[in-house]
């Protein structure tokens, strides 16, 4: 009986047979195919009833209407609303992604307080009494001390009813320091206010129109309401599109005709174009006979004969100059206009990309001319002033004497003063207004909300001395960034889907359309209504304070305050100011002649040169000397990519082009000509200067750029603990620097002069 | 190779099983194990027998117990008491939502509508999911048989309400229950042990009261048979 290898051999064998004939290998094998196909780690919503809600995104001002689908109490998906009027289903790729910013890593969990050095991003959590009381005693200590006027908000709205709660809190309390953010509705709102005496956004009637000539306005880039341009120009649609633009856009990509005019030349070819339209009598005779003023000569008070729009035009803006300055030929000037002005509908729109920077006024007048030349004015296609609907019901409010002698105090960034009269908000101005004073900041207390500037800003270094200088600053952002790290306190407000809230008509739209935004989902984290916070925050004052405030909370103050529209807005999710109809041209305007004004004669400006679409010619009035600079840099915007204050979504990220960003690198678009020009190829890694900053970008050769530019996409760069988009491509603000129009006070920065340098 | 490819191809075909002579690989042939100490034929049986028992074992009975996890669930829960207690039998806690989707294991805002803070009855079980979950408002994490992956579409309305199936033909009889059952777990797929079923081979339709295996295979067998066909991959995989 002896045991030798045949025994094991045999005994392998009987395992063998014995394993086949067990469910051992056929059982594992099954559940191995089935573990993968349920990775752990693909997220899967527990298993729930499914619903639905409709309500208002507002992640940008756009204020499309979505329909967020859950499962359980977890939203899932995003979708556009069908039966929303201004987005009629349509959502961007921010819009649809927003999900992620819902349940993504930046949110702030709690009140925090700042323990670290300012950016360094550490902070401590403390309670919402701990948090609201240090600021109630900060603030309560600069009244008591006689300096309300030194606390300030930046804000990324005027509109709705949280902007008016906090700016009740800042009359009530004695500050006029409330800056709204700067965005292209600061030009257009000025605009409209001295041609036509109006105060409100500017309302582009596409829906209506055959004819649109953009001069820069990113149409598909995400301006105005995305959800809407998606629609109207998105598709293929029975209108002509002309878009004026120094770069192959997607806009100018769509658009029948694309003029790749110099950049900062806008301007002067609406001029050139408007030479056309007059020299060939091809205007609105009975507008502009009967309605405008200053198209021909006048005199003003003093009995001095002042140049119409006319002569202006006749004399200075022939085609042949404009194409000399604009590099757009005479022949091409001359049959846009001619197309513009024989369509039996057209409309002109001025502005650049997603419009959430400031431009020129002076721009925006010339534009805005051309409109008037048209006689769209409030016509079915052209444009209207959307005025804000006067739909919120406010009880009386006193206040004490602090605050009264607080609110007489002049504004800080100097919108309304001497120098800039008719300029309501100037927030370009704070840095410097902060960095330049001797002593003490003039902004002792800062509130930020709905606003990111020390990423937005121009020249954010600028913008951190100057914060650097503001003893407090309180911040109700939701999520972790740049501004938020460089704050004390932070008041996270309930984010997107977490509350209800009045939607202000979004821009560009030309009728008033009120959302209500309604939470879809319970509020993840400790956070609260900023509304809520403000009402909190004003009781705890006491007196005339406490007393303007006589709401129990957000949600009987909405009801209460929307008293006639709520029922309405509660039930639909939206409400539509029936009674704003463009006025006839008889009633239309406000102005001192009641007409519309091509020369706003009784705002002219106090050293007599008054606004005029005159307009800052070509690339020569940016900062930096050609020999140095050969080049102009300018920004550029996509609708993959969020240019505003938050951080594109992590798939947004993922949708960019490796023409935009490779892994962490930025890439600067160049035309192949210039390139050669400088010796670089695809993906050259370059230093790119400008007077203002410089950055190590790579280059990529887009033949869709014009030559002696280069272009970087606004949204990229951020230093935020966010781990999909910090550090990531190069925040093309902090290379750009504030161009101040002389006359409204705004940034008009469009670009700036740059270098390339080889590495 | 083809230095090694020749001495093989000589070796004759009926010495290959390890009694003839062998190729050490280098051209030598060396003897086989052949001499009068090589063990009986018996052994080698016993051997092939012990091989094949252990393996048939191993496959049959101790891994089934090792693939499985056994979970409790996280309360003792009685169906017979709670028949005895509503009007609509199983529908009562298991209904179709409005929109005709079927709500499943209840979730706890369905237990609150009858149950409050005061306890019902005496068992400590109900004290211990007042205390342990109502008080709190937090959701039982109940251990789910019958769940299939999420790419599975699976419509309770057309089984029940279109085919007139009755709850126990698939899931088995729980109205008689006075505990619920411990819950197994696959260790590798996650899956609890009622979608493949009881009998570890795959074969069969499972006890007469539990419930039937719910694998792809189990569905397409009795659509065969109940309308003629299995049905296509999109019916169920949307």
């Amino acid at each position: 009986m002896k045991i030798d290898r045949r025994c094991f051999l045999s005994f392998g064998l009987g395992v063998t047979a014995g394993t086949l004939f067990s469910p051992l290998p056929w059982k594992l094998m099954d559940d191995a195919s089935i573990w993968t196909q349920n990775w752990s780690w693909t997220p899967v919503p527990e298993p729930g009833e499914v619903s639905e809600v409709n309500t208002v995104c507002t992640l940008c001002p756009g204020g499309c209407g979505i329909r967020v689908r859950k499962v359980g109490k977890r939203a899932v998906k995003i979708e556009g609303l069908s039966d929303y009027p201004v987005n009629h289903g349509s959502i961007c790729p921010r819009g649809f992604s927003g999900l992620q910013y819902l349940y993504g890593p930046t949110r702030i969990k709690s009140p925090m307080k700042r323990v670290g050095p300012r950016g360094s991003g550490k902070f401590k959590k403390i309670s919402w009494d701990e948090a609201l009381a240090t600021v109630k005693d900060k603030l309560q200590d600069l009244r008591t001390k006689d300096m309300p006027h030194t606390l300030a908000c930046i804000a990324g709205s005027d509109r709705g009813t949280v902007s008016y709660l906090i700016d009740r809190f800042l009359t009530a309390y004695g500050s006029p320091n409330y800056i709204r953010d700067a965005s292209s509705r600061d030009a257009d709102e000025l605009a409209l206010y001295l041609t036509q005496g109006q105060d409100g956004s500017m309302g582009f009637d596409f829906e209506n129109t055959n004819f649109i000539l953009s001069f820069g306005a990113g149409l598909m880039e995400g301006w105005g309401a995305p959800g809407r341009m998606l629609n109207l120009v998105g598709s293929n649609v029975d209108k002509t599109v002309v878009q004026i633009e120094p770069r192959l856009s997607d806009s100018a990509a769509r658009a029948d005709k694309w003029l790749a005019a110099r950049p900062g030349t806008e301007g002067t070819l609406a001029l050139g174009m408007g030479h056309v339209i007059v020299r060939e009598g091809l205007y609105n005779r009975d507008f502009i006979d009967n309605f405008s003023f200053g198209f021909e000569d006048w005199s003003d008070e003093a009995g001095n004969t002042r140049q119409g729009y006319k002569a202006l035009v006749l004399n200075h803006y022939a085609p042949s100059h404009v194409a000399d300055i604009t590099g757009i030929s005479a022949v091409e000037i001359e049959s846009v206009a001619r197309a513009f002005a024989g369509a039996a509908k057209a409309v002109a729109i001025s502005g650049r990309g997603q419009g959430r920077a400031s431009d020129g006024v002076d721009e925006c007048l010339a534009v805005l001319c051309l409109n008037a030349l048209k006689g769209n004015i409030n016509r079915p296609g052209g444009i209207r002033a959307v005025a804000e609907p006067d739909y919120l019901t406010w009880p009386e409010m006193n206040v004490d004497l602090t605050a009264s002698k607080g609110r007489q105090q002049p504004r800080i960034d100097g919108a309304g003063t001497g120098a800039y009269p008719n300029t309501r908000y100037l927030i370009n101005r704070l840095p410097a207004a902060i960095n330049s004073a001797k002593g003490d900041s003039p902004v002792q207390a800062l509130f930020v909300t709905d606003a990111n500037p020390l990423y937005t800003m121009n020249d954010p270094e600028a913008a951190k001395k100057a914060f650097s200088r503001i003893p407090f600053i309180v911040n109700f952002s939701s999520v972790m960034d740049e501004t938020a790290m460089y704050s004390d306190i932070l008041l996270p407000d309930h984010f997107f889907l977490e509350k209800t809230r009045d939607v202000p008509s979004p821009p560009g739209v030309p009728v008033p359309v009120i959302g209500l935004a309604k939470p879809a989902v319970e509020p993840l984290y400790d956070t609260r209504h900023l509304g809520d916070t403000i009402i909190t925050l004003a009781k705890s004052f006491g007196g005339f304070v406490e007393t303007a405030f006589p709401w129990e909370d957000y949600g009987t103050f909405l009801e209460q305050t929307l008293a006639d529209v709520w029922s309405d807005l509660d039930e639909n999710g939206f409400w539509i100011d029936e009674k704003a109809a463009p006025k006839p041209w008889l009633e239309a305007f406000n102005t001192g002649s009641r007409k519309y004004e091509f020369y706003p004669a009784a705002l002219a400006n106090s050293d007599g040169h008054g606004y005029h679409p005159k307009v800052l010619e070509g690339a020569a009035s940016l900062p930096g000397g050609e020999k140095d600079y050969p080049l102009v840099l300018i920004p550029y915007d996509s609708i993959r990519l969020s240019c505003g204050i938050l951080a594109p979504s992590p798939f947004m990220m993922k949708i960019i082009d490796d023409t935009v960003l490779v892994k962490n690198n930025g890439l600067v678009e160049i035309n192949p000509e210039t390139a050669a020009r400088f010796g670089l190829s695809e993906g050259s890694g370059v230093v790119l200067k400008t007077p203002a900053g410089r950055a190590r970008v790579r280059v990529h050769l887009f033949s869709g750029i014009m030559p002696g530019v280069v272009a970087l996409p606004h949204g990229l760069g951020h230093r935020a603990p966010d781990k999909y988009t910090n550090g990531k491509g190069i925040n093309i603000n902090a290379l750009i620097n504030d161009v101040s129009d002389p006359v409204s006070g705004m940034n008009m920065a469009w670009g700036i002069r740059a270098t390339l340098e080889k590495v | 190779m083809s230095t090694q490819a020749e001495p093989q191809a000589a070796i004759p075909a009926d010495t290959v099983s390890g009694s003839g002579p062998v190729s050490d690989g280098t051209g030598n042939i060396t003897g086989g194990n052949t001499g009068p100490g090589a063990s009986s034929g018996w052994m080698v049986l016993l051997f092939f027998i012990i091989g094949l028992a252990g393996s048939l074992l191993v496959g049959w009975i101790a891994f089934p117990h090792l693939l499985y996890e056994k979970k409790e669930q996280p309360v003792r829960f009685s169906h017979v008491i709670h028949m005895d207690q509503v009007d609509d039998g199983c529908n009562s806690c298991h209904y179709f939502r409005d929109d005709g989707t079927f709500a499943g294991v209840p979730d706890l805002a369905s237990c609150e509508d009858c149950h409050s803070d005061e306890a019902m009855g005496e068992d400590p079980a109900e004290q211990l999911f007042i205390d342990d979950y109502l008080s709190k408002e937090k959701e039982i994490p109940w251990l789910i048989y019958s769940r299939q992956p999420p790419c599975v579409f699976f419509s309770h309305a057309a089984h029940v309400k279109g085919a007139d199936m009755s709850c126990e033909s698939c899931h088995g009889d729980y109205a008689n229950s006075k505990t619920l059952k411990t819950y197994e777990q696959n260790r590798i797929s996650g899956y609890s042990r009622d979608i493949w079923g009881y009998s570890i081979s795959g074969l069969g339709s499972g006890a007469p009261d539990g419930p039937r295996p719910m694998k792809m295979n189990d569905c397409a067998a009795c659509h065969l048979k109940e309308t003629g066909s299995k049905g296509a991959c999109f019916q169920c995989h949307k």
